[in-house]
């Protein structure tokens, strides 16, 4: 019977991750979106369905991709833990969600109800109180709370565009945010059709029959259209020019057979009308499932968009099929997915060090394998979606890195049967996805290629093989990791030799955390704010320094201590077996093998394309600089090994400190904000490098510490 | 004397002194990689990269001292390391046969780098619908191009490269009838007209436009894409005796030429960037700058270009663009640029003889590092299958 435990658990998640494939079933009373949601649009030079649009929208206003509408009733405000919670996003507040589909349906057809959702997410305490609202952590504000500051916020913002993007202070770039934010919520509201028309239907058709019955009149009895005519049509044209102005997306789809460039905004198509027949049928869809939605009508509504989405799949089968690709790939959210049964396996193959090794050991290795394939047909959905090779952008180098080292970490389970693959692969895995997440909080991933980025073999090749390097990188460094807590575990050190090295590490860090706040706070006011703004930057560095150290210390140290407390240590221990710290520093030097080959080559192919594209090679730029350190980190780690100038410890040492140069090229380069490879800058993340970094550097610290009674291994 | 010269060579062959450059080139690659942030990216590659040793100073032009040695010296270093390395240490074995074509690849690869860096040049062709040239620029040299006027339908040109100027006070050249003293010669100049509000200013020269133009010496420019506007005043004197024609300024800046006349002959000079003539011509049929529908985000610059060289019989048409340069007669046209109004294109041309070996070497370490570390995988899966399982 204990065998087939693991494959039970196995098809349990298996069905868990099945059940997302299903449709969402529409609310009673409310409308049906599934077909509303699949209708093609053109945003950003990408055909999208409406739901990608409606997701990435919400994803750059509120940050999420639902809209949450608290209970107007329920005003108690929550206390204590559940505060704490409902602040961080662990649980929610009373109240409802809506998908992002619905919400984006109000605000095409709706907007004056749209514009009560909370989707303004602010939190910056300046800016609340500009407004003069309390200054909480977080508030989401509608648009109609944000209508009386407009003028102010747009004042504000052009203000800020003016200042450098380095420069500018956090309340500038919340503000410049929340304008940017209303900017494209006013946009959006206007894409259909203009946000005050109220019944679209009537109006496209009194405005087209005028247009017929003036045309009319002109050629058949040459006598001039009315002036009431005349004033209608001029109105109408102006409204429909300024829409097409304003529209977020084009909604009016070539006819059959045209090219991708002449797609339309509804107010564009609208003036090239000359009769009520000659009505875009897009157009007229669009006007039935606004007067649908504004009267209530789901049935209708329904009908308007079927019938739609039906002609489109005839008309166009290569983009309309890819668009209800997506809407499919959007509701299962596979990253999602892989993310939470990367960090089931890797809890497994950790209690699998414990209890029951091989019945764990199995479960985490399916589990994996499970998650992989998420993870994998989410890969591969962007690539069909995007016609490109994995990675092309920063957001997809994530996902690919994760990917790589959950192969690699894959394959070493399958050679080692240790479980620290499997651990290292859930962990790599899980961390890198939560990476990626983060990276697409800007909204649309699967943007279009600069000029200079758009060749697939290169892609394919170049981009695909450095990425690669990266994730055996991070694998090598991660087993490394492990390497140093396997050290602490064994190293026969009793509770009171942990505490007091674990304290050699944070007590010097804490005390110039200390010295960096006494010596902030004495600068006074008066000083130059360069100067200023140096000691804050030294205070800023030095909390992240501590966060870091604290970290690294409760993972190693507070670990071992507690699983000694807990009595579980020396049977952890025990399990283990003799050879696991020497196959873990042969794992990792097989595996910074792997990064050099690919690293290197990877860099020479950039080189190429390189020369290819811009006439030189090699032209030290940051991002090529970046990818040629890890190359001469991995020379430097194997000629060190190879002339013995390092033995186990060293190896571990370098391998870690692995991850901190390829965090840096990676993403350090980027955030330098210079070169010619500007396609993936970013400097919201540079916090957490610099936190990544020094975490690396405690750890290396503690793998270099003196270690009397470690367990003698043969190197 | 043996000995020491045995342990000289062991020293430069020793895997050490690899360790140690490797260790030099990481923290010149990354000091390097942040400097970028203050200065441009040229400005740092001379420095750091293409220098024999990084200088330092305390203050802006005080004394200059080697911090650390500059990537022609690593570079060098390394370089010697691994050919003696490989000399001593090969031998004709299947298990060293792949460090050795690692490391024969990275030979190749370092000498074709320091081919490129002695013996590449870059210049720019610009050019508008319709325009024929047979020359292209470089913007960060300049030449003194002098022409008399009037008396051909093609009139020569004597160009006096700007490296000339800089350094000799007089130039004397066998075709003109005067001589030319550099009276200031400016590496990167600021130049202002002469107008109501500033009426007290210096002019830079008594002749010409120079006489209404006053000029400032600049720092040298270290941004990327900003170029040094290079300047000269520049006196005419008979070369057969006599009296100073008076004070010219020629500058990059400039539009036009400067135009005098000695002994009833009519002269011109103008201070130009550096031309590069070739034995063929291009010309721009068209320059096209496609976007992706309903943005701004470029997806495809190219020029449609006639190349023609009536001395290989080649008349025909090409397309340039992103990723698919033209290689010609040893000289590679790239699309780099555009005028803003998309009326022209503006092509890089690379004369770069070391080109191939990058090409070259990443094969040969390619497959170098594949066979070594295929050959540590299978040793190392034969001893993990012999021994037991855990």
């Amino acid at each position: 019977m204990n065998r087939f435990i693991p494959y039970i658990i196995l098809l349990v998640a298996a069905l868990w991750l099945g059940a997302s494939w299903r449709d969402p079933k529409p609310k009673p009373d409310d409308f049906d979106l599934r077909a509303f949601s699949r209708l093609p649009v053109l945003v950003g030079g990408r055909v999208k369905p409406l739901d990608t649009v409606a997701r990435n929208a919400l994803l750059i206003l509120r940050g999420k991709q639902t809209l949450w509408l608290p209970d107007a009733t329920n005003k108690k405000p929550a206390t204590g833990i559940a505060r704490w919670l409902e602040k961080n996003g662990v649980v929610m507040p009373a109240g409802t969600s809506m998908t992002a589909s619905r919400w984006l349906a109000a605000v095409l057809f709706d907007a004056p109800v749209a514009d009560t959702y909370p989707v303004f997410a602010i939190a910056n305490p300046e800016v609340l109180g500009m407004f003069g609202w309390p200054q909480v952590d977080k508030k989401y504000a509608s648009f109609t709370e944000l209508q009386p500051y407009l003028a102010k916020i747009d004042e504000e913002g052009k203000l800020t565009a003016e200042t450098d993007a380095k420069e500018r202070s956090p309340f500038q770039t919340a503000i410049y945010n929340l304008r940017n934010s209303l900017v494209l919520y006013q946009s959006l509201k206007n894409s259909i059709h203009p946000e005050d028309s109220t019944h679209f239907g009537a109006e496209i058709n009194t405005y087209a029959t005028t247009v017929a019955a003036s045309a009319a009149a002109l050629s058949q009895n040459n006598t001039p259209p009315t002036k009431e005519q005349v004033a209608l049509l001029n109105a109408a044209v102006t409204r429909y020019e300024s829409q097409a102005q304003i529209a977020y997306m084009l909604t009016v789809p070539p006819p059959a057979g045209g090219k991708p460039s002449a797609w339309l905004s509804t107010g564009a198509a609208l003036i090239r009308v000359d009769s009520p027949q000659s009505l875009p049928l897009a157009v007229t869809s669009y006007a039935k499932l606004s007067d649908a939605f504004r009267d209530a009508d789901p049935a209708a509504f329904t009908q308007a968009a079927e019938a739609y989405a039906d002609t489109l799949e005839r008309d166009h089968r290569d983009w309309s099929g890819r668009c209800a690709y997506e809407l499919r790939f959007n509701l299962m959210e596979p990253f999602y997915q892989s993310m939470v049964l990367y960090i089931g396996a890797f809890l497994l193959a950790c209690g699998s060090w414990l209890v029951c090794p091989k019945g764990m050991r199995k479960t985490a290795f399916l589990l994996l394998m499970l998650a992989l394939a998420a993870h994998s047909f989410g890969m591969f959905s962007r690539m069909y979606l995007q016609g490109r090779p994995p990675v092309t952008n920063l957001y997809s180098s994530a996902i690919f890195v994760g990917w790589g080292a959950v192969v690699l970490g894959l394959v070493l389970e399958r050679i080692f049967r240790d479980g620290i693959g499997a651990a290292c692969a859930g962990m790599v895995g899980f961390i890198t996805l939560i990476i990626a997440h983060h990276l697409g909080a800007n909204g649309d991933t699967l943007e279009m290629m600069q000029a200079v980025l758009d060749s697939n073999i290169w892609l394919a090749t170049h981009v695909v093989i450095i990425t690669a390097g990266y994730s055996a990188m991070f694998l090598a460094g991660f087993l490394a990791i492990f390497y140093v807590l396997l050290a602490l575990l064994t190293s026969g050190h009793d509770r009171l030799v942990l505490v007091k090295r674990a304290a050699m590490i944070v007590v010097p860090v804490g005390a110039l955390f200390l010295i960096a706040l006494m010596v902030g706070k004495l600068v006074p006011t008066s000083a130059p704010a360069s100067v200023q703004s140096v000691f804050q930057q030294v205070n800023a560095f030095m909390w992240m320094a501590l966060c870091a150290t604290v970290f690294v210390i409760a993972i190693s140290y507070g670990l071992v201590i507690v699983l000694d407390v807990l009595g579980l240590r020396r049977k952890l221990v025990a399990n283990q077996s003799k050879d696991l710290a020497r196959n873990l520093a042969r794992m990792v030097y097989g595996i910074v093998c792997f990064a050099t080959l690919f690293s290197f080559v990877g860099t020479v192919l950039g080189g190429i394309w390189a020369d290819q594209s811009w006439g030189r090679f090699w032209g030290w730029d940051p991002k090529e600089n970046g990818a040629l350190l890890i190359v001469l980190w991995c020379a430097l780690i194997l000629h060190a090994r190879w002339g013995g100038m390092i033995r186990q410890r060293g190896l571990i040492a370098m391998a870690i400190f692995g991850n901190a140069i390829t965090a840096f090229s990676w993403f350090g380069v980027n955030m330098l904000g210079v070169g010619l490879h500007s396609y993936g800058f970013m400097d919201k993340a540079f916090p957490w490098l610099v936190t990544f970094v020094v975490a690396q550097g405690v750890l290396i610290i503690i793998t270099l510490q003196p270690a009397a009674n470690h367990r003698k291994l043969p190197a | 004397m043996k000995t020491a010269l045995h342990r000289l060579l062991g020293t430069v062959s020793s895997l050490r002194l690899t360790v140690i450059c490797l260790a030099s080139a990481l923290v010149l690659v990354f000091a390097g990689t942040l400097a970028q942030v203050n200065a441009g990216l040229f400005f740092i590659q001379e420095e750091y990269f293409q220098s024999w040793f990084v200088w330092w100073s305390f203050t802006a032009d005080g004394f200059r001292f080697p911090v650390f040695p500059g990537g022609h010296l690593i570079g060098a270093v390394l370089l010697l390391n691994l050919v003696t390395a490989h000399i001593r240490r090969f031998s004709w074995t299947w298990r060293k046969l792949g460090i050795q074509l690692t490391h024969l690849g990275l030979i190749i690869m370092l000498a074709g780098g320091l081919a490129t860096d002695l013996f590449s040049v870059s210049s720019y062709m610009r050019l508008r619908q319709g325009e024929t040239k047979n020359y292209s620029e470089d913007d960060t040299r300049a030449e003194l191009a002098v022409t008399e006027l009037g008396t051909a339908e093609i009139a020569p040109v004597t160009a006096i490269p700007g490296e000339v100027l800089a350094d000799s006070p007089t130039v004397n050249h066998e075709s003109l009838p005067f001589s030319i003293v550099v009276k200031r010669f400016y590496r990167n100049s600021d130049l202002q007209m002469i107008g109501q509000e500033n009426v007290a200013a210096v002019p830079a020269a008594s002749n010409g436009a120079g006489a209404r133009i006053t000029i400032q010496d600049q720092p040298r420019a270290t941004k990327m894409n900003k170029h040094d506007t290079m300047s000269a005043v520049l006196e005419i004197i008979p070369a057969k005796g006599g009296k100073s024609l008076g004070t010219w300024l020629v500058s990059m800046a400039m539009a036009q030429p400067q135009e005098f006349d000695l002994d009833g002959r009519h002269w011109s000079m103008e201070l130009r960037a550096a031309r590069y003539y070739h034995p063929y011509s291009l010309s721009l049929i068209s320059f096209t700058h496609e976007t992706y529908p309903g943005t701004e985000i470029a997806k495809k610059f190219s020029s449609k270009i006639t190349l023609a060289d009536p001395a290989h019989n080649e008349n025909r048409q090409v397309e340039i663009y992103m990723n698919h340069p033209l290689r010609y007669q040893g000289d590679t046209y790239y699309q780099s640029g555009f005028e803003p109004d998309n009326s022209g294109t503006v092509l890089q041309v690379v004369r770069n003889p070391g080109y191939q070996a990058p090409y070259v070497a990443c094969v040969i370490v390619a497959l170098g590092l594949l066979i070594q570390f295929t050959f540590h995988l299978t040793a190392f899966a034969r001893r993990t299958s012999s021994a037991p399982a855990p």
